[in-house]
Formats: structure tokens, sequence, C-alpha cells
């Protein structure tokens, strides 16, 4: 360990031992843990209160079920409501090691597909517990009325999603988020009228209160009043999500800026992986300077579309149908003819971006750069025919040309990589708890579950897996065990040594408010964006770094190495002639 | 912790609206059955006047000797009484309601099916109020002529619409029951007769009501937004 | 495309709003209205001036948090939330008339902002099952018949986005509740508390003073999700089936 900044990026840490994790076999580790957290009685959990901000789906499970032991919760969101939550526009489905198809499927093949998906880089004892709970959450849900998919029979439908040889995702058309943080929002919501909940929704968190090195609570901004709150509790959770939006453009929503893990990374919270960013390969392209967010389209589409930009820069301009077969680039087919255009995502991702940087890009010129490659249909629709091509891919075709105002049927999609997940973020224990005591961190916006990689449909099993069934049995332990730290109503407010207090806090942004920013943040917000994030990733790659864990063969487009330096508990042995890296999740 | 159901709040002003709503259907319903008892009577005047008086006397002896004289008329005149008494109760608290649903209006508002039957049901059944108001003093109590008093009602009739504004009146009073009904008829329809039944509850959300615009083809096409044929598509592909 | 823009602007909830005018050129036809509304403020920022407030989040048409009233049409020409609305809809020099949802239930915070937590309390008021976490049997325990889960799934597409209530001309959420209550009255889950969810929750939605449904379907026509009108005919039945609460 040393100050010294090395290679002027980054120090190294302490190292960290995920010490809450129980000994023994790693399928009983969970068995055992809710074991031995102590309990809480219920008449005491009314004197306790957690502050949960955010409402997505770990957010509002967690607040819901909290509230249903008894507990005081007080649940924060920016949104106007809690329904709005951007879990909500997760398409695909949900994993679930239910075995109903009878495939061979288990949680332990659940836990090892996340695991070897995840570049063995997630921590396996939080995986094990999540393919465990994985099938509570189906029945869970299904309970709350969520309208998944059912076959003729009245059984429940699966489909094989994100590469896997089983069926095991459950899904509800193409809005499986929608329903499941649907289903968790009517939970709060009954918890809200129950009164166990208080929902504080148009609230920005501003800081995360420390007092004694143990989180007490959040400094809030009511966004309609302006007022800065300060709100205290037995334990705070942050759901709040990702950081996709530091690179400005992603398929995030506009509001999920990570201020919440920013502050509590300022107060000491470790961040994990932060370079473990999945990049999308099918989003539409960015049209122009105006735009304010990219949009998903599913990955099936590369089942039938060919992947291709022109050979020769000069023709990018002209129409796509114009363009010979012998001066077209199937690049994927050409560079992977194993898998051709069904490659990974991550290497369809970089390839696309590879070709751009080329200067082989087509579309609209952003910047001076086309953004954009094809993805034809030609070829399906003349092998199958323009009807059979509707009814399986009908809906995204209509998104497509909705937003693109061009018809896929006559001239090729234009497709370019966009960020979606982080699959890092605030370093958690077993328990979920940060390294701030009394400070819990689930779904996105912890680092544990999927290490480099997220696999398809498992951002949706992890949050309503934190949120239902992990955090409201390992945050006990802390709570109980915590009581002698006393109630959060009890603490003078003279001992709040908060690093800025609410006066101090209010002050500033009356003088940001005052100082009428001209021009406003947008453009810097944008140009950080893509230079810093989205661009700086080839000039770090140059450089190879041992340190630099990302340039790792699934890691996406993506590369940085200011994780704070951890020891690896893994019992997995990593593969011969992959990266060694000291910034490994443990 | 065990949770409930959270109770109704005790806020609730006034009846449920959807209560006021089936007291319109079924005061609507009352209505229009008697139109239909109504026009048969008015039809015998293409018979000939005898026979339209014939109707007339015989509706007045209807069910004698069970009846006394006009039995069967002041029954029928005390339910339709009732039954107009509550529609414009209904639809005057309806109205109410929806004024203070939004007191600040929008400055501008769509041209279409629905935002022209909001209007039209209300103005519209101000006007038959004040008709049906016109034509018992005309017809019943004879309050109001048209050309000369007559003793056969047959002649009353004949007599109005020989006077260009008498048939102005009657015309006008049915163009405005015609739109009262359309939408009446038909948009009852949908909350409380054909519409419950198993074909039905699936029906086209933009085609209910024909005369309503459709946005352009393609994309935006009422077919493709079909909720049960978008699933079929989509149940295909997955 | 150069474009002239009329908005309703309100300082705040107890203020009194007025339209203004407001000309922007350079607006790409592929920019979403939103975008759109986003160069206008960097436009009205650079001048020193407030820009204009709007709700808006995920973008993608799903999360329900935007939604203006365009031209007289809650989420503008096509069957589509604002956000997915985009300036090829329109044409270059066209006057675009923008203004909130208007509904009291749903008061003005700010310029085109309201809000909508009329919404949450309906559901509060029984829009859900009674599922406390860990407490659920075996999801296959029940099968659901695939009519049912598919027309469930169906009301279940509601994005809570009040375009219902700011078309309809009796400013009612007929269908947004008729929607919740299809969706969970379609399921076996939903039978226990079938009675009491509607009684309470049209309860919860008179007493927010929200207006009743005459069936003029501009709710259905403005819903960016087609939810159909029958669900306010599902909505009646079910209420009826309680007896109307008495």
């Amino acid at each position: 360990m040393t100050d010294m900044l090395i290679e002027g990026l980054y120090r190294e840490g302490e190292p960290i031992a995920d010490t809450k994790a129980p000994a023994g076999d790693i399928s009983q580790k969970w068995t055992t843990r809710q074991f031995e957290a102590a309990l809480v009685n219920p008449a005491n959990r009314r004197k306790l209160s957690v502050i949960i901000v955010g409402t997505g789906l770990a957010g509002a499970a967690a607040g819901a079920t909290m509230g249903e032991a008894g507990y005081n919760v007080k649940s924060f969101c920016y949104q106007d409501s809690p329904r709005r939550a951007h879990s909500i526009a997760a398409q695909g489905g949900i994993n679930a090691a239910k075995n109903y198809k009878g495939d061979g499927d288990s949680v332990h093949r659940l836990f090892y597909d996340t695991v070897k998906g995840g570049d063995y880089r997630s921590r396996e004892t939080n995986v094990y517990r999540l393919a465990e709970v994985s099938a509570n959450i189906i029945d869970q849900c299904v309970a709350q009325g969520v309208p998944f998919a059912r076959e003729y029979g009245g059984l429940l439908d699966n489909r094989s999603f994100g590469g896997v040889q089983v069926s095991r995702t459950f899904y509800a058309r193409g809005q499986t988020g929608q329903q499941l943080l649907i289903g968790a929002y009517q939970a709060l919501e009954r918890q809200i009228a129950a009164g166990t909940v208080q929902m504080y929704a148009r609230h920005e968190m501003l800081e995360l209160v420390v007092v004694d090195g143990v989180a007490r609570g959040i400094i809030a901004r009511d966004l309609v009043t302006g007022e800065i709150e300060t709100h205290l509790a037995d334990a705070v959770v942050l759901a709040s999500g990702g950081y996709g939006n530091v690179f400005f453009l992603s398929t995030n929503a506009m509001g999920s800026n990570v201020t919440a893990n920013w502050r509590a990374h300022r107060k000491g919270a470790y961040f994990g992986n932060p370079a473990y960013t999945q990049i999308h390969p099918t989003c539409i392209p960015q049209s122009g300077e105006h735009q304010s967010k990219l949009t998903l389209m599913s990955e099936s589409l590369r089942n039938d579309g060919r992947i291709w930009v022109p050979k020769r820069a000069e023709d990018c301009d002209k129409d796509p149908r114009e363009i010979p077969e012998e001066d077209r680039d199937y690049y994927l087919e050409r560079i992977y003819p194993g898998f051709g255009n069904l490659v990974p995502r991550d290497i369809a991702s970089r390839q696309a971006k590879n070709m751009c940087d080329e200067g082989r890009g087509v579309g609209p010129e952003v910047d001076g750069v086309r953004r954009g490659v094809y993805l034809d249909f030609a070829d399906a629709i003349g092998r199958l025919g323009e009807e059979a091509v509707r009814s399986k891919y009908g809906n995204l075709f209509d998104m497509y040309e909705r937003i693109t105002g061009e018809n896929p049927y006559e001239v090729p999609m234009r497709i370019y990589p966009a960020v979606h997940y982080t699959m890092g973020g605030l370093w958690v224990d077993y328990d979920l708890q940060s390294t701030i005591p009394g400070l819990f961190v689930t779904g996105e916006a912890n680092f544990s579950d999927h290490g480099a990689n997220r696999l398809g449909a498992s951002a949706l099993m992890q949050g309503l897996a934190d949120g239902y069934f992990v955090l409201p049995n390992t945050i006990r332990d802390y709570l109980a065990k915590g009581r002698s730290r006393r109630s959060a109503r009890t603490t003078p407010p003279s001992s709040r040594p908060t690093s800025r207090s609410p006066t101090g806090w209010s002050g500033c942004c009356r003088s940001t408010a005052a100082a009428r920013w001209t021009p406003s943040t947008r453009p810097w917000a944008r140009s950080c964006g893509r230079s810093a994030a989205w661009n700086a990733p080839r000039r770090v790659c140059a450089r190879p770094s041992t340190r630099s864990a990302s340039c790792a063969p699934s890691s996406g487009a993506t590369c940085g190495s200011w994780a704070p330096r951890t020891r690896s508990t893994s019992p997995w042995r990593r593969p011969a002639g992959w990266p060694t890296s000291s910034s490994w999740a443990s | 912790m065990a949770t409930t159901t959270a109770p109704a709040r005790e806020a609730r002003t006034g009846p449920p609206s959807i209560l006021l709503k089936t007291v319109m259907a079924v005061t609507g319903l009352v209505g229009i059955a008697y139109l239909l008892i109504h026009m048969y009577g008015n039809l015998m005047i293409l018979v000939g006047p005898e026979a339209f008086d014939e109707y007339a006397h015989h509706i007045r002896t209807f069910g004698e000797p069970m009846l006394p004289e006009k039995g069967l008329l002041w029954i029928i005149r005390v339910a339709l009484l009732a039954s107009l008494v509550l529609h414009v109760w209904a639809a005057a608290t309806m109205w109410r309601r929806a004024n203070a649903a939004r007191s600040q209006r929008y400055v501008m508002t769509r041209r279409g099916y629905g935002n022209f039957y909001a209007k039209a049901m209300r103005w519209g059944g101000l006007a038959i109020l004040t008709f049906i108001i016109f034509h018992v003093l005309h017809f019943t109590t004879q309050t109001v002529t048209i050309g000369e008093a007559h003793a056969s009602p047959a002649a009353r009739v004949l007599d109005t619409f020989s006077h260009w504004w008498g048939v102005l009146i009657y015309l006008a009073a049915m163009i405005f029951l015609g739109l009262h009904l359309l939408h009446g008829f038909w948009g009852g329809g949908h909350d409380d007769g054909a519409e419950l039944l198993a074909q039905a509850r699936r029906a086209d959300p933009v085609r209910l009501h024909p005369g309503d615009h459709h946005h352009r083809g393609g994309l935006h096409d009422p077919a493709v937004r079909h909720p049960v044929r978008a699933s079929r598509l989509r149940t295909a592909d997955l | 495309m150069r474009l002239a823009l009329k908005i309703w602007r309100q300082d705040r909830p107890q203020a009194k709003g007025q339209m203004v005018r407001y000309d922007i050129d350079g607006v790409s036809e592929d920019s979403s209205f939103l975008e759109m509304l986003d160069l206008l403020n960097e436009q009205l920022i650079a001048k020193g001036e407030e820009p204009v407030a709007f709700d808006s989040d995920c973008r993608e048409g799903i999360c329900g948090q935007c939604g203006v009233v365009i031209n007289g049409e809650a989420h503008g020409p096509e069957r589509t939330t604002t956000c997915q609305l985009h300036m090829r809809s329109f044409k270059d020099g066209d006057e675009i008339v923008v203004e909130p949802w208007r509904a009291d239930p749903f008061p003005v915070l700010k310029d085109l902002v309201v809000d909508r937590s009329a919404f949450d309390r309906i559901i509060q008021a029984g829009g859900f099952i009674s599922a406390n976490t860990g407490s659920a049997p075996d999801a296959h325990a029940t099968p659901v018949p695939k009519e049912h889960a598919d027309r469930a799934f169906m009301a279940a597409e509601c994005i809570g986005c009040g375009a219902c209530v700011a078309a309809c001309p009796n400013g009612s959420a007929s269908l947004f509740m008729g929607a919740k209550i299809t969706h969970l009255g379609e399921l076996p889950q939903g039978q226990p508390e079938r009675d009491a969810r509607v009684v309470s929750m049209t309860a919860q939605h008179d007493a927010e003073g929200l207006g009743g449904c005459t069936n003029l379907g501009e709710c259905t026509r403005a819903c960016p999700k087609g939810i159909p009108l029958n669900v306010i005919s599902q909505m009646n039945a079910d209420l009826r089936h309680a007896g109307y609460g008495r």
C-alpha cells in the first residue's frame, strides 16, 4: 500500500476481505448466514428506521418487504412516482432456476452460468445465493399478480436467453421489467397505505450523513420546493442504479445521474470494478447532436440480420441498396467465421466501434464520425419472406421506424453499440453492506453479482433477489446489533458532523442557482461523456497495463482502473493466459 | 406485521360516479322503451287520423276494467317523470363533477368524437329537456297551441305540421334526440350491455367510434395497435 | 425546421399561468418532441431566461413520466408517448400549442409539470394483491388460463402517464383505474380482494375529485398503450357485483 499515484491514475487501497460470508460449503452459506444473522423482535422493529434511496426493483422490493416486516421505512425517488424507476424499461425477462422445462437446470447451473458469463469475476458466494433465491422471486411475483407469459395449459412459459442452453427465462412479452416493477410498486404502495413506508417522491439525495463512521441518514433536496432536508435513520440503503450516464448517451433514464452512489463514494464507500460497463450492440444509432438518449433493440435481431459496412469509406454516403455485394464488408462473418453475426455482445460492440473509427461507419455524421453499421434483413426477407420476418420482428421494426422514420423492410437498419448496464458499483460484503457501516447497497448500484459481464435477464433477478430476499435478511443483523448505537430520533442535532450541513448545502445550492450557468451544463456533460468516457478507453488500452482488468476479452469497450484494490477470496481457478488483475472483485 | 387491503377513505362526496352512470343508463333505457311505444303510436297517423285518434283513446282505456280510466297512462307518466328527474339529476351531478375536475380549460382542444359529444350530450340534453316541457304543454296540457285548438289529437298533429315553424321545432328536436341517443344508447351499450359478452370485450379501442378519425396507416394503423393481434404477433415472436 | 411554440408558463402551483410564444429554428426532424424542448431550453438558458420545466425520464415510452398536451391532443398527434413523438410528425413553420395535463386533481407544479400523486393514492386504495414477501406458494400452484393471463397483461400495460385524464372531457381516470382492476381481477390471485378493491379504488377516485366516465372514448384514443375502453366496462361490472360499496 502506498500513497503514491500509480501511473498518475490510481492509488492502491486497503485490502478488503468479505468477512460476512460464513465458512463452509458454498451451497450452505446462505442458510447458515440467515440463521446466524441476529433477529429483531417484531416489537423492536417499530423503533427502527431505514432509509431506502431509489424505487426500482431493488428499492421498491426492499421497501415493501421491510415495511411488511414492520420497520419504519423512508423511501426516496427523484421521479414523481416510485413506479417510474428505470427498471421499468427492461425488456427481456428474468432468470430463475425453476427447471419447469425439465431441461437440466438447477441452482448450481444458474450459478455456474452467471459466474462463467461474468468472466469469473463475480463473487461466487453472492451469485450462489442469487441462484438459490431466484425461484422464490417468481413465486412472489406471481402471487402479486405479475402477468407472466403462460402456455395454453395455464403454466408459466419460459424461453432461452443470453446464450444459455436451458430455458429459464420468465417473461411478460417485451415488458418484463415493467410488469415486475409495477408488482413491486404495488406492494410498496400497499405499505405506504399501511403507514409503514413514508414515500418521498421528487427528492434527490445530495449527501450521505455519516456519524462516527456510521451511515445515519441522507440529505435530500425536495425537487419541487427546492428545500434541503435532513433525514436520519438507523441504516441507509442505496438502490439507486448504475452509472451508465457518465457516458452521456446511454440507454439509462435521463435522471439516472449516479449522484447517490457518487456521494457515498466520496464519503468513503469503496467502489468496485467501475470499468465493467456492459455495451449493448444493437441500439438505434445517434441521429444528431440533439440526441438525449439511446434506445435498445432486442439482440434477437442478430439471429436473422447480417451486419456490414461498406468496404470503402467513400461508399458510406451511398444508398446501401446500391452498394453491390462485393463492396460490402460483412466484418463479423469475415473476422469470426465460426460465430458470424452471433458473436458475444462485447465483440459485436467493439468491432462496430472499430469499423466506425476506421471511417467506414454509416448514417448521419455526428462530430465528424458516422456512428452506425448496417443490420441487413434483405437476405432473411428473401429467404423467409417479408411476412415471416414481420411476424418475428414486427414490434422491433415498428419501434425502429417510429424513431428513425426509416422502413427497415426497405432499407437496412442502422445499429450502434450503447452503454446499457454497469456491473461495477459500490463495493459490498456478503450482507450487501458497503465499507461504511450502516450503508447497504442493492441492485445495479452494487458490484458483486455480475463480474465483468452480466448475462441477459439477470439484472431483474438480482434487483428483486436483493430487495425481496437478501437485504431484509442481512440488514436485520446490523439493525439488531446496532440498537446499542441508539435510534436516529434520539441523536441530538448538534452531534451530526456531516461534511456539509444542510445549511451548508442550501447555501451551496443557492449560489449555484444564482450563478445562472451559461451555457448550460448539458454541453459539458455531453463532451465529458463522449471524450472522457466513451472514446478514452482506446487510449488507455493502447498502453497495456497489468492492472487494467477491463482489457480482458469480454469486458466491453471501455477500460479504467481506479477500482480499490480488493483481495480475492475466489475458489475459482482463472483460465490460464488471461490477464491477472489485482482489482478483481472478491 | 399483518396488513390488509386499505379501507376506502371516507372523503367520498356524494354517490359514486359509476352509480350515477348506471342510473343514467337505466333511466335512459326506460326513456328509449317509451320512445318506441310513442313512435308506434305516432306511426298511426300514416294509417289515418281515425287510427291515430283510436290509439290515443285506447291508451287511456287500456287495461280496463282492471285499471281505472287513464290508469296505465298515469303509471307511464309517473315512471317517465321519475326516470327523467333521475336522469337529469345524474347528468347534472356528472356535469358539475366534470367541470370541477377541469376548472382551467385547455387553450386548444382536439376536434373529435369525445369532445363533440361531451358538449352535445349536455347542451343537447338541455335542449331536449326544454323540448319535452314544450311538447307536454303543447300536446298533453294543450297550454300552447300551434294553429287552432282541436279536440282530435290527429287534427292537432296535422295542424302543427302544416306550419313551417312547427315542423322546424319538431325537426330540430328529433335531430337533438337522435344525437343524444346515438351516443347515449351505443355508449351505454358499451357499459351495461353487449360489451361484456365474451367476443365484445376485446373490441378494438380505435374502432369503437366509427366517426372518429384514424391516424395515417402503416405504423399507426389501428390493426397494428390492436392489443389482441399484437399479442399474437409478439407471442409468436418469442 | 422552424417552429412557433406556444407554451404554458406557470411559475408556481399557486401562480397564474399564461401562454408564451417562442420561435425556434434549426430543429431536426429526427429529434423527439422532448429533444426539441431540450433545444429550446438550451437557447433560453443561453439568453439567461428560465427554461421550460417538463417531466421526462426513460425517454423510451415506458416509464410514463412525460406527457404534455400538444395542439389539443394528449401526447400529440401520434399514438405514443411524448418522448417517442418525433418532429417529423410536424411540418416546417407549424405553430404548436403545448399545455400541461389539465385536471384539478393534477395540479400544475411548474410550467408543464403536474402532480399525478392522485394515481398513487388510487393504487394505495387497493390496486395491489396482498401477498407478503416469502408467503407465496409455488408459481405453478395455480394455473392461469392463457386467455386470462393475456387479458391481464393487456390491462397491465398501462404506464400511468395520465393521458386518459388529460384527454377525458370529464377529467376522469376511469381508464387508468379500469386497467388496474381488470389486470388484477383477471387473475386467480386477485380474486379474494376483488370486491374490496373496486369499491375502495373507485371511492378514492371520486374523493380525488376526478370526474365521471361518460363513455366518450377520448381516453382510449389518447392512451399510448391502447388500453381498450372495455376495461371501464369491466370495472363497472365489478362494482355492480360488489354492490356499489353499500
